[in-house]
């Protein structure tokens, strides 16, 4: 499916699950349109993955996705010859004893073949028949050698196999390459790309996604979540919650049929939010706090 | 494309006052021309992007079309602030100059509206519509208007717009809200949209001075000061610290990126041999041993007096992000004596304690509040003599003001003599130093770089450097 207008990329995203804003919808849709790969940047857990897996959904395409790590090099993203296949086929073309005896020539040009080509998440992305999505997870992971790599992938979606040539795209694969800017990636690479910054979404979006996982909590209770997880992340933490995190304590809170949020509760299921121990003590304080005064949840009412 | 784009005088004189030839396709180039001045790169390829994205959403949607150029032009955070401020400013100021030409005039807000506007009244809707999640911008630039119309009774302006905005922001009583832990003050309403207020007013402003005066002012460039790092009291603490932990991010990253296998020249024959057993005993794959990254040993001299009271805040803070990163970090503050605090950044995790406890009883010798450099490298130099090897840095963090001190560079000589390396992070713009009392010069020589630290990127080649990752030069320009 092709969008054709803003709006139909955020109905089209929005029937996959994914709540997008403006920017985001604006810039999914340039990339469709222009077939340029997207750089989405912004802090852990504000949807980032999320959004090429939604984009998958909502366009029926296949997700291929490539996870960066340091040390990651092309044998792993690119493509790989099958080297213990094509030592065996050496040594049964070239046994003289063998029926199928050939000289080493023949062999020679038949080893660099496709058929001992193993094809690593890249190099299907280009060469699948049906355009899909693909996916750089945390491109900021690997080495900055590894980013000249993918600038003739993403600039010309084409890979040059010195042996067999140059093998271009048969469909244009819809591009994400996610960062959380643990690096400053190469301009070579940005100027390659359209840029997306995510950021943790206001209060009014976070319910909407929130309401839009767990539509049986009550409207009062994820209110309150939400309102409480955006003063969390106001706090000075090491690991700010995740929109991932408020849908799993909005399920928790579903499971353990929560009526009201209150000091009580937050301490009980507070470590589904917060990951650190320090950070435990300073939400308690400052938190649990408000939430035992009733400040929190008040504004909505008064 | 535009024909003759090399031609335009326009490229290259700003905004001129006749205008080139007309259609979107030159004020784009302007804009890009404008972006590249305050130190964007903007390339040809984006440019083009830029074009072909404009083609595919409606611009006349102005969200759109900022989306648009925004998404093609402006590819890091820091591009992004500096992008919505240039656009802010390019457009205001075209909209203004056509309107010029074409003599349409909306009439200065001071004229308007002869009912009395009561002031409290207006303040009560203001606050509201501050208040509102999504007010609507039209609304908050008419409340501006009013305000300004209602301040102009009042008096004369200041003909300094900057200060007329902070007049009637205070004339209104508006106060932004404090750090979240505070309780909420009925008065305050929510910084941001305070702040995208006094845009509107300060927008508005700029547009009655225009129409008095019938000409456009010259586009100043965006001072370097717009963009420097958050230290200033008037920033939230809360922003400090998000740099900061970007940088932590970064720190923490670093040491491993150099640590990839293919890096390392040396082959790990055991591995080598162990895998080629699947290939029937033929090494296809070579294995090789990992690099240790070096660790450098750090010590830390952080300057917490008033004369850099903004700035020490911030430095506090990246020392703790730096304890988090390095282990063999060892840490002083300093105002007229020096004291370790390495101690207190181990025992407590967070950084509010931190600050708490080197203000409360690190020890720091504040007995006039004025720094005395000479005497702390004396100090320094009888705490940590035998500690100090060529393997370790040192690294000053102070605007080098002496108060009229005796500098005693001789002793910051041999501090720097038995260390390997030693580095200045100042926390001045390079103009300023060596005015007044500060003594950078002197101190200068003996270091191997010196660092103006007031923008993130001079803060990040500077963490660059100590990381030993790229070669030590001056992100100053």
């Amino acid at each position: 499916m092709e969008f054709q207008s803003i709006e139909e990329t955020r109905a089209g995203l929005g029937g996959a699950g994914y709540l997008a804003d403006e920017s985001t919808a604006l810039v999914s849709f340039l990339a469709q349109r222009l077939g340029k790969p997207v750089l989405v940047e912004g802090p852990a857990g504000v949807g980032k993955t999320e959004l090429a897996k939604a984009l998958a959904r909502a366009t029926g395409r296949e997700l291929v996705r490539l996870q960066c790590y340091e040390g990651l090099d092309e044998a792993r993203a690119l493509y790989e010859w099958n080297y213990k296949k094509q030592l065996l086929r050496i040594q049964v073309e070239s046994d003289p004893a063998g029926a199928a005896g050939r000289g080493w020539r023949e062999v020679r040009d038949d080893i660099f073949g496709e058929e001992f080509l193993l094809p690593r998440p890249l190099l299907s992305a280009i060469s699948s028949e049906k355009p899909v999505v693909l996916l750089i997870d945390e491109i900021d992971k690997t080495d900055q050698e590894f980013e000249a790599l993918l600038l003739e992938v993403l600039s010309d979606f084409q890979v040059s196999i010195p042996e067999l040539g140059v093998i271009e795209a048969k469909t244009h694969p819809l591009v994400l390459l996610t960062s959380n800017n643990s690096r400053e990636l190469t301009e070579a690479l940005k100027r390659r790309c359209l840029y997306l910054w995510l950021d943790y979404p206001g209060p009014e979006r976070e319910l909407e996604i929130v309401r839009l996982h767990t539509p049986e909590l009550s409207e009062d209770v994820a209110r309150k979540l939400v309102e409480v997880v955006q003063m969390v992340r106001d706090l000075d933490l090491k690991k700010p919650p995740s929109i991932a995190e408020s849908i799993d304590w909005a399920r928790a809170l579903l499971l353990l049929g929560a009526e009201d949020i209150d000091a009580e509760t937050l301490r009980t299921s507070m470590s589904i939010i917060i990951k650190h121990r320090t950070d435990l003590d300073l939400v308690t304080d400052r938190v649990g706090v408000k939430l035992t005064d009733g400040l929190i949840g008040s504004r909505q009412a008064g | 494309m535009p024909s003759g784009g090399k031609a335009n005088p326009a490229l290259y004189g700003g905004m001129p006052q006749a205008p080139g030839p007309g259609g979107v396709a030159p004020r784009l180039l302007e804009f890009a021309d404008e972006l590249r001045r305050e130190g964007m790169a903007v390339g040809t390829s984006e440019l083009l992007d830029a074009f072909a994205a404009l083609e595919a959403v409606t611009w006349t949607d102005r969200d759109d079309f900022r989306g648009a150029l925004s998404a093609t032009l402006a590819k890091s955070q820091e591009d992004r602030r500096l992008f919505e401020l240039v656009f802010d400013r390019f457009f205001f100021r075209a909209v203004e100059r056509e309107a010029m030409e074409r003599q349409i005039k909306e009439g200065s807000p001071g004229e308007g509206g002869e009912q009395r506007i009561d002031l409290d009244a207006l303040r009560e809707r203001i606050r509201a519509a501050l208040r509102a999640p999504e007010g609507s911008d039209g609304d908050l630039r008419d409340l501006a208007r009013l305000a300004i119309s209602a301040f102009g009774r009042q008096g004369e302006g200041s003909g300094v717009i900057g200060v007329d905005v902070q007049r009637i922001r205070r004339t209104l009583g508006l106060k932004g809200e404090q750090a979240a832990a505070e309780l909420p003050d009925p008065d305050s309403v929510p910084r941001d949209r305070l702040r995208e207020f006094e845009g509107h007013v300060r927008r508005e402003l700029e547009r009655a001075l225009i129409e008095r005066t019938g000409s456009l002012p010259p586009a100043r460039p965006l001072r370097d000061f717009d963009r420097a790092l958050p230290t200033g009291a008037a920033h939230d603490l809360a922003e400090v610290h998000r740099v900061v932990a970007q940088l932590r991010r970064r720190l923490a990253t670093q040491g491993r990126e150099t640590r990839g296998r293919s890096r390392s020249p040396a082959v790990d024959v055991r591995r080598t041999m162990r895998l080629s057993l699947q290939t029937g005993g033929v090494p296809i794959e070579l294995r090789y041993r990992p690099r240790r990254p070096r660790r450098p040993e750090l010590y830390v001299l952080c300057d917490v007096s008033t004369s850099v009271t903004s700035a020490s805040v911030f430095f506090l803070s990246v020392l703790h992000a730096l304890h988090d990163s390095f282990r063999k970090l060892r840490s002083f503050v300093f105002v007229e004596r020096i004291s370790e605090v390495t101690g207190v950044f181990e025992r407590e995790r967070s950084f509010e304690a931190v600050s708490r406890a080197i203000a409360g009883d690190a020890g720091v010798a504040d007995v006039s509040g004025y720094t005395d450099y000479g005497r702390v490298w004396l100090e320094f130099l009888e705490q940590v003599t035998d500690d100090l090897d060529p393997r370790s840095s040192v690294i000053v963090l102070g605007d080098a003001r002496t108060n009229g001190r005796e500098p005693h560079a001789d002793v910051f000589a041999r501090v720097a003599e038995r260390a390997g390396r030693t580095f200045w992070m100042n926390p001045e713009p390079r103009l300023y130093w060596n005015y007044g009392d500060s003594v950078m010069a002197a101190y200068e020589r003996h270091c191997d770089g010196v660092f103006e630290c007031w923008t993130t990127r001079q803060l990040e080649g500077f963490v660059n450097a100590i990381a030993d990752l790229r070669p030590v030069q001056s992100p100053s320009a």
